[in-house]
């Protein structure tokens, strides 16, 4: 049986009919050809297919589309802003080389994106706790938290800026 | 993998569920909470039930209370929402300790405390806990439900008391009585990963400090959390000179650890004689510091 679901993804809000069966991410690369979400492993452990589920990182390979009814879904693709300005975490991965291939990229920028909305200025161990989930068969990590940390800090400048800006 | 074809019910209350879960229960229904541990079975195909009941739009079982004889959580609780909160972590700090060792934080905003129990994998740490601390499970089916004593609850690896049909609300985890004071070591391959072996330990202290109430569960080394009482062991002395040798050695005669990929069954009887020190030594310097403020 299908069931019609509709999600805000990105901000837009989208439709779609799928089969119980359908999980997160290929309802998102299928069903709506968001194709930035990569799937690795399906089971879990990889972390590429990471994705915000109402602002908060969730594996979007172990849940439903059907589960995500009527909740908001931001992928990589919603993380720049809309005239195309990358985020702070996705100019910081640029900058400091923290990715190579890229498959795994899109789950480290929507895990580490949320993680610096909670601790805007986290340590080292902070750091390496929060991507403990996401693995990369490229980097050997270190410039990724070189990253993590330049994220933090283009993300304090770009709060001063705004806040200079409304003065 | 995808998982094969199955019916999907999303039922928007509690009653709804147990109607559901009544019908489609006894012909393989199964419920879908967090489905950090389903989906992956699903995916895998090493699962296939011909029905999921979501809970997940159950948000009157988003809870976590917290009072003075223990904490009661709810069953669509995260991991996440119980780690962080405050109020659960003062009347019971054993539950923050385990929850920092379950998967990743990304896997804990979704998984749940009560899956976690039912799902009853022996090297999970949240069942390990519920044994140590006697808590209870209570579980629903349309026209009643009962409370499940940790002992009854865990009946073998992957197995719980819950019936085909059975819906679990909620569990309790008792409070850390005065003078007391709890820690969980693990031992894993990767950090967030299922651990080798791992001890949950609580240690009760009496009025001149010495050990009045010791007991470990462990995980990873037995069908079920297997729970050892050391007290006896420990001798009744002060942390600074109980015997945690003598209580070590009793742990790793009770503990039955079997061969696999990851550790000999000798390397898991001596990691969990070690981490049961540790954790036994933690949880009774935590008592001793509980005593002074
Ligand atoms: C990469 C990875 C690493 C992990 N590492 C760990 C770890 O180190 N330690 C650990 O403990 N766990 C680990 N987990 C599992 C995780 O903690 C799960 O969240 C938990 O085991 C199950 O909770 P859930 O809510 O996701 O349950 P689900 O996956 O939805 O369900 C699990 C089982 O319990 C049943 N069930 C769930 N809720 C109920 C209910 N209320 N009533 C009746 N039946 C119910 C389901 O039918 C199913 O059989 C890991 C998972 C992943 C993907
Ligand atoms: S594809 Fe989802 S975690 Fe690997
Ligand atoms: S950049 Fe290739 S896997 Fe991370």
């Amino acid at each position: 049986m299908n069931h019609p679901i509709t999600l805000t993804v990105n901000g837009v809000v989208r439709e779609a009919t799928v089969p119980a069966r359908r999980l997160l991410s290929d309802c998102l690369r299928h069903d709506l050809g968001l194709t930035g979400t990569h799937v690795g492993c399906e089971h879990g452990v990889c972390g590429a297919c990471t994705v915000l589920l109402d602002g908060e990182p969730v594996r979007s390979c172990l849940m439903f589309a059907a589960t995500a009814d009527g909740h908001e879904i931001t992928t990589v693709e919603g993380l720049a802003a809309a005239d195309g300005t990358l985020s702070p975490a996705q100019r910081a991965f640029a900058e400091c080389h923290g990715l190579q291939c890229g498959f795994c990229t899109p789950g480290f920028l929507c895990t580490v994106t949320a993680f610096l909305r909670e601790n805007a200025a986290p340590t080292d161990e902070e750091v390496v706790e929060a991507i403990s989930g996401n693995l990369c068969r490229c980097t050997g990590y270190q410039n990724i938290i070189k990253a993590v940390h330049r994220a933090a800090e283009l993300q304090a400048e770009t709060r001063a800026d705004k806040e200079e800006g409304a003065r | 993998m995808k998982p094969s074809p199955f019916d999907y019910h999303a039922p928007a209350d509690l009653d709804e569920a147990l109607d559901v879960l009544a019908r489609v229960g006894p012909d393989g229904g199964k419920v879908l909470a967090g489905g950090q541990s389903l989906i992956p079975l699903l995916n895998m195909r090493l699962a296939a039930p011909a029905h999921l009941v979501d809970i997940n739009r159950l948000t009157e079982l988003a809870t976590v209370e917290a009072g003075p004889g223990g904490v009661r959580v709810g069953a669509l609780a995260r991991h996440a929402t119980v780690e962080r909160s405050t109020p659960a972590a003062a009347v019971q700090p054993l539950l923050g300790q385990a929850l920092r060792l379950v998967a990743h934080p990304v896997i804990r905003n979704r998984g749940t405390v009560v899956g976690s129990l039912v799902h009853a994998d022996p090297s999970a740490e949240l069942p390990a806990v519920l044994a140590l601390l006697g808590g209870s499970v209570r579980l629903a089916h349309r026209g009643g439900e009962r409370e499940v004593a940790a002992a009854e609850f865990f009946t073998g690896p992957m197995e719980s008391a819950a019936a085909p049909g059975e819906l679990a609300v909620s569990a309790f985890f008792p409070a850390r009585p005065p003078r007391s004071g709890t820690a969980f070591c693990e031992v894993a391959r990767r950090h967030g990963d299922y651990a080798m072996a791992g001890v949950a330990a609580a240690v009760t202290l009496d009025e001149d400090f010495r050990i009045a109430a010791a007991r470990v569960a462990c995980v990873s080394v037995g069908p079920i959390p297997v729970v050892v009482d050391v007290a006896d062991a420990c001798g009744g002395r002060p942390e600074a000179s109980a015997d945690w040798a003598a209580a070590a050695a009793a742990v790793r005669d009770r503990i039955e650890p079997e061969a696999d990929i990851h550790a000999t069954a000798d390397y898991r009887r001596h990691l969990t004689g070690v981490l049961a020190v540790r954790a036994l030594r933690g949880a009774a310097v935590e008592a001793a510091g509980e005593e002074g403020t």
